[in-house]
């Protein structure tokens, strides 16, 4: 949350100096251009220059071995009729619009259930944060790949309890499933921010509150969330964006395919497909810019519909 | 990317406990009953949430067969085998792949550190034209879906000779383009004392020797949240090492990974298992040593 209101107080006019800073106002650009040097340096090489680059590719048929022809609109046209970017589209959506709020909702159930003084809340909190930690990687994806195989131990156990298993990453019907319950797997991180906004809340809205009456679930709904909102707010905008960009999980459960059936061909790996396995780079750029569009516009959305449901105390 | 933000979700505080008014927390619960159904439903999670790594572990001792058919934790008979047929079962000893790693960490560790600190000095501390703007653009680009300068990226990359080369994935980080932490930094050095600052500069101190005798010094929480993060990420990081390492003399631990899953497909699990459990192990002893200090040191952004 803190860029993001850093940013919107950006937007406010210039303060006027005080005399005493106005003395202190030098400017010493050259100074700090030496320490920007190297951020600067990568703005413009990394990040700045590669954008405007991409963006004109997005308009050729760009093929890493030819040079560049201008083709005009026809990458995003093609993008129109483009069956398995619609299929990729419905899928990074699917994962996003369920998997985020199941973490969230997960998140926040385990922070309030750990917060006010709980015996051994350390190593709780230790055993929820280590998965955030390990989830990312190439290692736990592979752990995936075996509980939920055919013969995996997701299969196993159901097999002890007398149920017919089945193959829950070979299924088209299941395989998202597995990945979205990984993501949830590792609630660990909002969890922490959960339980630091807890804390926040001032223990006196919660004795008046009793002294008047009201249930803890009156509190809950009434106190605790109200004033979580702000990082409830955060923790979507943040984990929304990241669950768009979302890769190295389905990459390796499916082998690089995407499959069974394009059922977890997330946009960024039908991305990868076309820019590095078919080299149809130009495409590639202007699927990467539809992407960029797709994250601002549920930004920008999300923080419109903050208004009416984010509550700030001050 | 994905990483990026998980990490930045990561980097808020947990602010410092506020001990309340009158005391230390209460432990002993008013209502017995109460507090055991929160234990169960804690122990619960918990242990469903850890069975799958203790399951791993203990699998990668086992003789293949009784991965397909043993769901608990027991082991009967402890067959090692798996460590060294990991280990050598791919071009290289996996002992190859772990230190092109180190090598890719260690210098994307310290490229962050100091060209992030230095921008994050000039935006908390100096006073320069066009800050404002600047400052915006760099709090963008954390949002800032990586893909988007990816084909450039390699067409660069690869027009400069350094595809299989560890520069594409070191070289950005030398160059602050993660900024998050630079904003990470910026906090923390807006959270010291300026007069400080202004009591080295009456001692003539210019903005050099004020960062480096008196601002880093001062800084290492937010140094060792950033090494941290940084450390665990680019442990992890798999896109960007799928697309410029394809030499296997050059492969880092996750390409070696999917490399190894790709060609033993659905058999050998004990020896993947294996590899995976070394390949976790650094990040875990990172979670061991440095959680505490990750969990409290996190703390610096602050939640208003």
């Amino acid at each position: 949350m803190s860029a993001i209101t850093e940013l919107s107080k950006l937007k406010g006019g210039r303060r006027p100096l005080d005399p005493r800073e106005r003395k202190a106002a030098r400017r010493d650009n050259k100074a700090a251009l030496v320490f920007l040097l190297p951020w600067l340096l990568g703005l413009v090489v990394i990040t700045a220059g590669p954008m405007i680059a991409s963006f004109y590719l997005s308009f050729t048929d760009y093929n890493l071995l030819e040079d560049p022809n201008w083709v005009g609109l026809e990458n995003y046209l093609r993008m129109l009729t483009d069956d398995r970017l619609h299929q990729s589209l419905r899928v990074t959506l699917t994962y996003v619009v369920v998997g985020v709020p199941l973490q969230l909702v997960v998140a926040l159930f385990i922070a309030v259930v750990l917060n006010r003084g709980m015996r051994g809340l350390s190593f709780y909190r230790s055993v929820f944060y280590l998965p955030s930690l390990l989830g990312g990687s190439v290692a736990i994806a592979i752990l995936w790949r075996q509980i939920f195989g055919t013969t995996g131990l997701v299969n196993q156990v159901l097999g002890l309890l007398g149920i017919e298993g089945m193959g829950w990453i070979s299924s088209p019907d299941t395989a998202l499933g597995t990945i979205i319950l990984l993501h949830v797997w590792t609630f660990g991180s909002p969890m922490i921010i959960f339980l630091a906004g807890l804390r926040q809340i001032p223990t006196m809205y919660y004795e008046a509150a009793a002294v008047d009456g009201a249930t803890k679930a009156k509190q809950f709904w009434r106190i605790t969330m109200p004033m979580l909102t702000p990082i409830i707010f955060f923790n979507i905008v943040l984990q929304t964006i990241g669950a768009f960009q979302s890769f190295t999980q389905a990459f390796i459960i499916s082998g690089g395919i995407g499959g069974p059936s394009d059922s977890t061909l997330f946009y960024t790996m039908y991305l990868y497909n076309t820019g590095f396995k078919d080299f149809e780079m130009g495409y590639a750029s202007a699927m990467a810019w539809l992407l960029v569009l797709i994250v601002g516009a549920l930004t920008a959305v999300n923080f419109i519909a903050s208004k009416y449901w984010v509550y700030y105390d001050d | 990317m994905t990483e990026t933000i998980q990490r930045e979700v990561d980097a808020v505080p947990a602010a410092q406990e506020p001990v309340p008014p009158g005391g230390r927390r209460r432990h002993v619960p008013r209502r017995p009953l109460k507090s055991l159904a929160k234990h169960l439903v804690l122990i619960v999670t918990g242990a469903v949430m850890i069975y799958p790594l203790l399951w791993m572990v203990v699998s990668s001792l086992r003789p293949d067969d009784l991965i397909f058919s043993q769901p608990g934790l027991w082991l009967s008979d402890v067959d090692l085998s798996h460590y060294p047929d990991g280990w050598n079962a791919l071009t290289h000893p996996f002992g190859r792949y772990m230190l092109n790693s180190a090598i890719v960490v260690l210098g994307s560790v310290l490229g962050t550190l100091v060209s992030c600190s230095m921008a994050a000095y000039a935006f908390a501390r100096m006073r320069f034209s066009a800050k404002t703007l600047l400052f915006a653009i760099m709090l963008i680009t954390i949002m800032l879906p990586g893909h988007v300068t990816l084909v450039p990226q390699y067409v660069l990359f690869s027009q400069l000779g350094m595809v299989n080369t560890f520069w594409p994935l070191v070289g950005p980080n030398m160059l602050a383009t993660d900024s998050f932490f630079i904003f990470l930094m910026v906090q923390f050095i807006r959270g010291l004392p300026k007069e400080l600052d202004e009591a080295a500069r009456i001692d003539g101190a210019g903005h050099a020797r004020i960062f480096l005798r008196i601002i880093l010094p001062l800084m290492t929480p937010a140094l060792a949240t950033t090494a941290i993060f940084t450390f665990i990420g680019t442990w992890n990081q798999f896109f960007s090492a799928l697309i410029y390492l394809t030499d296997t003399d050059m492969m880092t631990v996750p390409v070696a990974l999917r490399l190894f899953v790709d060609s033993q497909g659905e058999s050998n699990w004990g020896s993947m298992f294996a590899m995976s459990i070394v390949s976790l192990l650094p990040v875990f002893f990172v979670f061991l040593f440095g959680q505490r200090f990750l969990i409290r040191g996190i703390a610096t952004t602050g939640i208003k």
